[in-house]
């Protein structure tokens, strides 16, 4: 009897990809509702546009390209990125700013840098700084979260989507009358005119201890995160290291500068740290690989991330910090290589030998 | 003597595997029977073909030496049954994909003779160390673990150097293979027996027995055979059931704490490794005078109808072996002689079982190949190395053709277990893409090695040349000097002539 041939081993593989990519996706769902309940379903538009827009992009880069398409499209990688936009913008946005950061994002950071896997930089987070960059006005209109006792005029259904697809508010509406500051925003400001932590506290946006809304959306994110750590899609070096990078300067800072500084609890909940931490840095195609590794790309992102809050222009530098990592990344493996069993230990001597 | 102690060390990463041996262990082991036909590859080992000593046309006992080894690295040939050698001819074997191999071939008579073993009995503690193993040679005894090195060859080396402890691999932690289990369950004496033959030889006094918790029937069985005997030196040792603990550096350095040392054996750090199964064979051949001839060897899988485990007669092909586990299943799609995880497909089954036979696995298409996606760098992969490599990387490496980086990346220290195979999400082949990367490497390293030996020729007949036409020069220079010399002589002498010509008085005085 002839038999087929081929290499070892013969046990079909354990996971898939794309398994790994649903479970992402299905440890967002609890955040997104919290989001939709605290800013309106403007954040829904913004997915759908973003999930159109990766969707064909990735198709039309795979047609050019040559490769096939339907097995790509079926890992939900590109599903992920559109998430993540939809996450990282206001929850009123325009189409087109959506659509340009999914575009840039697939296009541009994933395919020509030679798709799945290739990508050097974080997708989503490319895309989301080009539109930070290109359109800087819509990219600051916030809405108020809808939320207890504050009564802010709300944008409903069909008046948020109007805006998605022209940019027009109702004529009986301006954007200073829907619009807040976020809570980075509101202590920036705050700290700029001389306050200190607790003034600007009083402010009833801040919330509890790091924004209304903000610190709830923050709270499901980790519940979501949790989840994949115990289903170990992701491990915890990256999220303990962004945590500890933020947590240990905020703390230093707050400790000995008492009033000019923001809470560590507020830098943790306050922004898109959590969301950071477990989502975006554990990227694993953009991350640092080795185990060593992904706890220093992580605590690097915290650590960038509290610099570009603290003496940057911006509210927020989760994306700058990502995307800055990134580029460290291949240094970052070749120096944490672990030790081979039966070498000597790697040492900063030998490593060029 | 106290029982040495030792701390239990820790491998790194390793995969707890779905077994499929009950399948295989719930009957005892059955005996093959005697095939028409023996197919006896003269390499069954690690080393040079075997000489044979038989003719065609010849009758042979079993037991009775077939072929011989000279002193190179081999072992001898045993005829596992009686018969007429009736060829001596290349077949297809399972060593070396696709090749053919020079194979005695014995047409069996149906007796199943064997020949005298009494005369070949010795009391071990009769015999000197060199003579153990002169006789551990003869009886063309292997590694029966899969590696099969000359088990001879092995130990002379091993006491040559620091050795301390003995350790008998019981730790089959391939999932479907159980003919180590079944070997201990059934001759856990023989194994304890071989055990004190071998310690004998090497004159140490520790011998760790090393077995998985998942095998509690062949640990009782040991651990009365161990208490039967009485001898302290020998300890049982039970290891969790992880893959790869049964890899030789694995074991060394689960048992030990001591990992061996890149690109060396586990003899520079003391230990030496031998199959249970080899030092039951030890014991067969030097106390009860029964060379090599027959092995344990599963037969698994869902391509065949009822997996067992058999005693079968070395030389027995694969084809009549199926038999025995009531013929292929219409499942039946591959053929691997060894384990799942670390065998190699056969796409014929009339090769002969070996000494290495220690699985024949036949399986349904249960492989994902075909749909592999792109690395997302997950890092699965370098959380199941058992050596602590990054796969991910090498795999980067290996396609961009960066030596430098697959060799700092310790591409030569992967053991090909496959882990990073099973839990590869993109379903990359990457086990099969390193032993590729390892292949050109070696053949880098041949080129790299060739091109130095004709610059170093070159190097030489340049040399050689440039020596040679200074020599010419000099030559040269020597008799132009000569000449002139000559010629300054010759000149004077004309001279001389010519004056004493000019004074003719004084030169026709003297005449």
């Amino acid at each position: 009897m002839l038999f087929e041939r081929r290499e070892a081993p013969f046990i079909a593989p354990q996971g898939d990809v794309a398994a790994l990519m649903r479970q992402v996706l299905y440890a967002l769902i609890p955040a997104a509702t919290a989001y939709v309940y605290f800013f309106g379903p403007g954040f829904i538009f913004n997915l759908l546009v973003a999930a159109v827009f990766c969707a064909a992009g990735e198709a039309a880069m795979l047609r050019a390209r040559g490769r096939p398409i339907s097995p790509a499209l079926k890992d939900y990688s590109a599903m992920i990125v559109a998430a993540l936009i939809a996450f990282a913008l206001p929850a009123l946005t325009p189409w087109w700013v959506t659509a340009t950061a999914s575009l840039f994002a697939i296009v541009v950071a994933k395919h020509l840098y030679g798709g799945l896997g290739y990508n050097i930089f974080n997708p989503a987070m490319a895309g989301y700084v080009v539109v930070l960059l290109a359109f800087p006005l819509e990219m600051n209109l916030w809405v108020a979260p809808h939320i207890g006792d504050i009564d802010y005029p709300h944008l409903g259904l069909m008046d948020t989507a109007w805006y998605t697809l022209s940019g027009h508010l109702p004529p009986e509406l301006s954007f200073e009358a829907i619009s807040r500051a976020t809570p980075l925003d509101t202590a920036q400001t705050g700290f700029a005119a001389m306050q200190t932590f607790e003034e600007i506290h009083q402010n009833p946006l801040m919330g509890d201890f790091a924004g209304r809304g903000w610190e709830w959306i923050a709270n499901f994110f980790a519940i979501g995160g949790f989840w994949l750590l115990y289903r170990r899609v992701i491990r915890w070096q990256i999220p303990l290291g962004v945590i500890l990078g933020l947590t240990i300067p905020a703390t230093v800072f707050y400790l000995f500068g008492v009033g000019a500084h923001a809470t560590p609890g507020f830098h943790l909940f306050g922004g898109a740290t959590i969301l950071c931490a477990f989502f975006i840095a554990t990227d694993p195609v953009s991350a640092a690989t080795s185990p060593r590794g992904r706890l220093i790309y992580g605590l690097g992102i915290g650590i960038l991330i509290y610099c570009i809050r603290r003496w940057g222009s911006y509210a927020d530098g989760v994306a700058f910090a990502v995307l800055l990592m990134n580029m460290a990344v291949p240094a970052i493996d070749y120096l944490t290589r672990p030790r081979i069993v039966g070498h000597a230990k790697n040492t900063l001597a030998n490593q060029d030998d | 003597m106290s029982a040495p102690t030792v701390d239990l060390g820790k491998l790194h990463g390793g995969l707890r595997l779905q077994a499929y041996k009950v399948e295989s262990t719930a009957a005892p082991v059955v005996d093959a029977p005697v095939p028409p036909l023996l197919i006896l590859p003269l390499i069954q080992h690690t080393g040079s073909a075997a000489q044979p000593i038989v003719k065609i046309g010849q009758h042979v006992l079993g037991g009775e030496l077939l072929a011989t080894h000279d002193g190179a690295l081999g072992a001898a040939i045993h005829a596992s049954s009686s018969g007429s050698v009736i060829a001596i001819e290349p077949r297809p074997v399972s060593r070396m994909q696709g090749d053919m191999m020079p194979c005695i071939i014995i047409a069996t008579d149906g007796k199943d003779e064997f020949q005298d073993a009494t005369k070949f009995r010795h009391e071990p503690s009769d015999l000197a160390a060199a003579d153990i193993f002169k006789k551990i040679s003869e009886g063309g005894i292997v590694g029966l673990g899969g590696a099969v090195y000359p088990t001879a060859a092995k130990l002379r080396q091993a006491k040559n150097g620091p050795l301390q402890h003995l350790i008998l691999n019981g730790v089959e932690c391939e999932p479907y293979i159980s003919c180590d289990d079944m070997l201990m369950q059934a001759q856990a004496s023989d194994i304890v027996g071989g055990a004190k033959i071998l310690l004998h030889a090497l004159q140490i006094n520790s011998c760790f027995i090393v077995i998985e918790s998942d095998k509690p029937r062949a640990h009782k069985q040991l651990a009365l055979a161990i208490k039967e005997s009485g001898d302290e030196r020998l300890v049982l040792k039970q290891v969790p059931t992880i893959y790869p603990s049964g890899a030789e550096d694995q074991l060394v350095q689960l048992v030990t704490g001591r990992e061996v040392p890149s690109g060396e054996l586990p003899t520079d750090v003391g230990c030496l490794v031998q199959n249970v199964g080899t030092a039951a064979a030890v014991e067969r051949w030097i106390r009860h005078g029964e060379p090599l001839t027959s092995r344990i060897t599963t037969i698994s899988g869902d391509g065949v109808r009822s997996p067992l485990n058999v005693r079968a007669r070395l030389g027995t092909p694969v084809a009549d072996l199926i038999g025995c586990a009531g013929g292929y299943s219409e499942r039946a799609k591959r053929l691997i002689i060894g384990g799942a995880m670390t065998g190699k497909a056969m796409s014929t089954d009339a090769i002969p079982l070996v000494k290495a036979t220690n699985c024949i696995l036949v399986l349904s298409d249960n492989g994902g190949a075909g749909d592999e996606l792109p690395c997302i760098r997950c890092g699965d992969c370098a959380d199941v190395c058992p050596v602590q490599l990054l796969p991910q990387q090498l795999h980067w490496y290996g396609i961009a053709e960066n030596e430098n980086q697959l060799r700092k990346h310790g591409l030569i220290d992967c053991i090909e277990c496959g882990c990073c195979d099973f839990v590869c999400p993109s379903h990359i082949p990457l086990t099969g893409q390193f032993r590729h990367f390892k292949s050109e490497l070696r053949e880098l390293e041949y080129e790299r090695a060739r091109a130095a030996r004709s610059q170093q020729r070159f190097d030489a007949r340049s040399t050689r040349l440039r020596l040679e036409k200074l020599e010419r020069e000099r030559d040269l220079t020597a008799q132009k000097d000569v000449a002139r010399n000559v010629g300054a002589d010759a000149i004077r002498a004309i001279l001389e002539r010519s004056e004493k010509k000019s004074r003719p008085d004084k030169s026709s005085g003297e005449e």
